[in-house]
């Protein structure tokens, strides 16, 4: 199965504090693992949500709202694609990862047609 | 709320699964562990007892361990580090059960051949020697084995899964599989198969075995060869692990790149590739909005890299860039059919294979017409190893559809369609013989049209 995995941040209308060298070390080696292991299909990181827009649906009304969206309190910042056999084989690996701040979130994703 | 059974979770709120019991969530995180660790395990094991049967049997007495102490303990810190001491534990203990005088001749002998071989410098010189999983990749595709023993051992000791999970993917009984894993450990053990990365000349042939291996596990989840499904997606993703794996730990060798860029390509298509009933749809007829534009992503990628290895261009590479070759087109008409010749001339001049001749005779036939594709195929009909291969009457009544002979390629589809074991494959053959019929009749005589 395949899962998309939302790193979220808390307080993504201000500026994030860049990861100290060693906390990038760290996470790159992690993320070599996963890849070493054939779990990672594909990756990102998001600008700030500053730099992003919504759209919102309202009938035929499209109303158009600027970041940084502050209301919001968990803010996707990143997101890994991952191909495992469970859910709890994502589990266990993101236990494995050096975060020590932030909630990650696991969601499958559907595959019906001819998977 | 249920209880934190993983010593790094403080404070679960919602494990997976709400009201699970504490022993079924610590067992489910086990069989992730499993997952994650047995390879691993498996191989770094192997490598200090220089033997696969052992080796498995010590994980297997750690994951009993584990399933006796984390429901209550809590899953360690480091799992894959607890599981690894205790086998080690276990290895100790067997090895002084094991001090008797056969094993001890067993020693002298393995001695006796290591110091033979010290003077050879490939397998001193060899990077990769110490690389736990390669050794055990290599061990399990081992060319002595028979290829469903060493598909087997394959998926039991690089995928974690179970003899029951491999008997059900290739609908054997589980007795079968169990005999197979029992007997190839047995043959390995016997003919003192080392644990090593091989090197030099050696290397290329044992490394083919092992492409041969995955791809094998690949083709039976890609196109079922037997049994009611047309494909069965679970091996294909294994396979896929596999070579991805591979590709990560032998960056070096083109040819792994070219099988993984050739399976992602592939797997592109599983989506396209059955009908809302589940029939069959064959490439050039696929809806390609419905093709994996990630996995053809990854897929074209591959094949770069591969390209980019030194070293001749072989079978894999050739594969995948034929299939680069349809993933790039945005519909059938728009294939580069030159390009594609051109690649199956070079794969026919590497492998000589009638099957190969007849794609290409199918490439032909898209590129300079059906006459010259018609040709090609009538010149494998007497080929021996094609008498019973339901493709090569399959195409020629393509091609003679193409030119108006509907009788004759009618008569094509049925005789493809009595030669292929699938079911649905079987339908989809006879439904285009009773177009052919059809057609046949609308216009009876195709020269005066």
């Amino acid at each position: 199965m395949r899962v998309l995995v939302l790193a979220k941040e808390d307080h993504q209308g201000r500026a994030a504090t860049p990861p100290t060298p060693e906390e990038l070390a760290e996470f790159q080696a992690f993320n070599e693992e996963l890849i070493k292991a054939g779990v990672v299909l594909g990756d990102g990181r998001l600008y700030p949500s500053s730099q992003g827009k919504r759209l919102r649906f309202d009938g035929k009304k499209r109303t158009v709202i600027d970041g940084p969206f502050a209301e919001t309190k968990e803010l996707v910042a990143g997101y890994w694609l991952w191909q495992v056999r469970s859910i709890d084989e994502a589990l266990e690996w993101l236990k494995r990862s050096p975060f020590d701040a932030g909630t990650y979130e696991i969601r499958q994703i559907v595959e019906t047609e001819g998977m | 709320m249920t209880v934190a059974i993983d010593s790094r979770e403080a404070d679960a709120h919602k494990g997976p699964g709400r009201g699970e019991t504490r022993a079924t969530e610590a067992h489910r995180a086990i069989e992730a562990v499993w997952r994650i660790e047995s390879a691993r395990l498996i191989g770094g094991l192997a490598r200090i007892v220089g033997d696969l049967a052992t080796a498995e049997e010590l994980a297997q007495d750690a994951l009993v361990a584990a399933l006796e102490q984390w429901p209550t303990s809590g899953v360690p810190e480091r799992p894959g580090a607890w599981l690894m001491g205790t086998a080690k534990h276990h290895a100790v203990d067997l090895t002084r059960r094991r001090q008797t005088l056969e094993r001890k001749y067993d020693e002298i002998g393995h001695e006796a051949e290591r110091s033979r071989e010290i003077g050879e410098p490939d397998a001193a010189i060899d990077e990769d020697v110490g690389d736990d999983i390669l050794g055990l990749i290599f061990m399990a595709c081992h060319p002595i084995l028979p290829m469903d023993a060493r598909v087997a051992l394959t998926l039991r000791v690089l995928g974690g899964l179970t003899t029951e999970e491999i008997a059900r993917a290739f609908l054997v009984p589980v007795s079968t599989i169990a005999q197979r894993i029992v007997r190839a450990k047995r043959t390995l053990k016997e003919m003192h198969v080392r644990f090593e990365v091989p090197g030099g000349i050696e290397r290329v042939a044992r490394l083919a075995s092992v492409l041969e291996v995955i791809y094998l596990i690949f083709n039976e989840g890609y196109s079922a060869t037997s049994g009611e499904d047309w494909v069965r997606p679970a091996l294909c993703e294994e396979a896929l692990r596999l070579g991805r794996i591979l590709a990560e730990l032998a960056p070096t060798e083109p040819e792994v790149h070219g099988l993984v860029a050739l399976m992602e390509i592939q797997a592109s298509r599983l989506r396209a590739r059955a009908g809302p009933s589940g029939e069959p749809v064959v490439l050039l007829d696929q809806d390609r909005a419905r093709w994996d534009r990630l996995l053809i992503r990854r897929g074209l990628a591959a094949l770069a890299r591969a390209e980019s290895q030194a070293g001749a261009i072989g079978p894999y590479v050739l594969q995948a860039a034929i299939a680069a070759c349809h993933a790039r087109a945005t519909s059938a008409e728009e294939t580069d059919w030159p390009r594609m010749v051109a690649l199956y001339d070079a794969l026919a001049q590497i492998v000589s294979s009638p099957v190969v001749e007849l794609n290409r005779a199918v490439a032909v036939g898209m590129a300079f017409g059906p006459v010259s594709g018609l040709e090609l195929v009538d010149a494998l009909l007497q080929e021996p190893t094609l008498k019973a291969y339901h493709l090569l009457p399959a195409v020629r009544g393509d091609l003679l559809r193409k030119l108006g002979r509907f009788e004759e390629a009618r008569a094509e589809f049925e005789r493809a369609a009595s030669l292929t074991g699938n079911r649905v494959e079987r339908k989809l053959l006879l439904g285009r013989a009773a177009e052919c019929a059809a057609e046949g009749m609308a216009a009876p005589d195709p020269l005066t049209r």
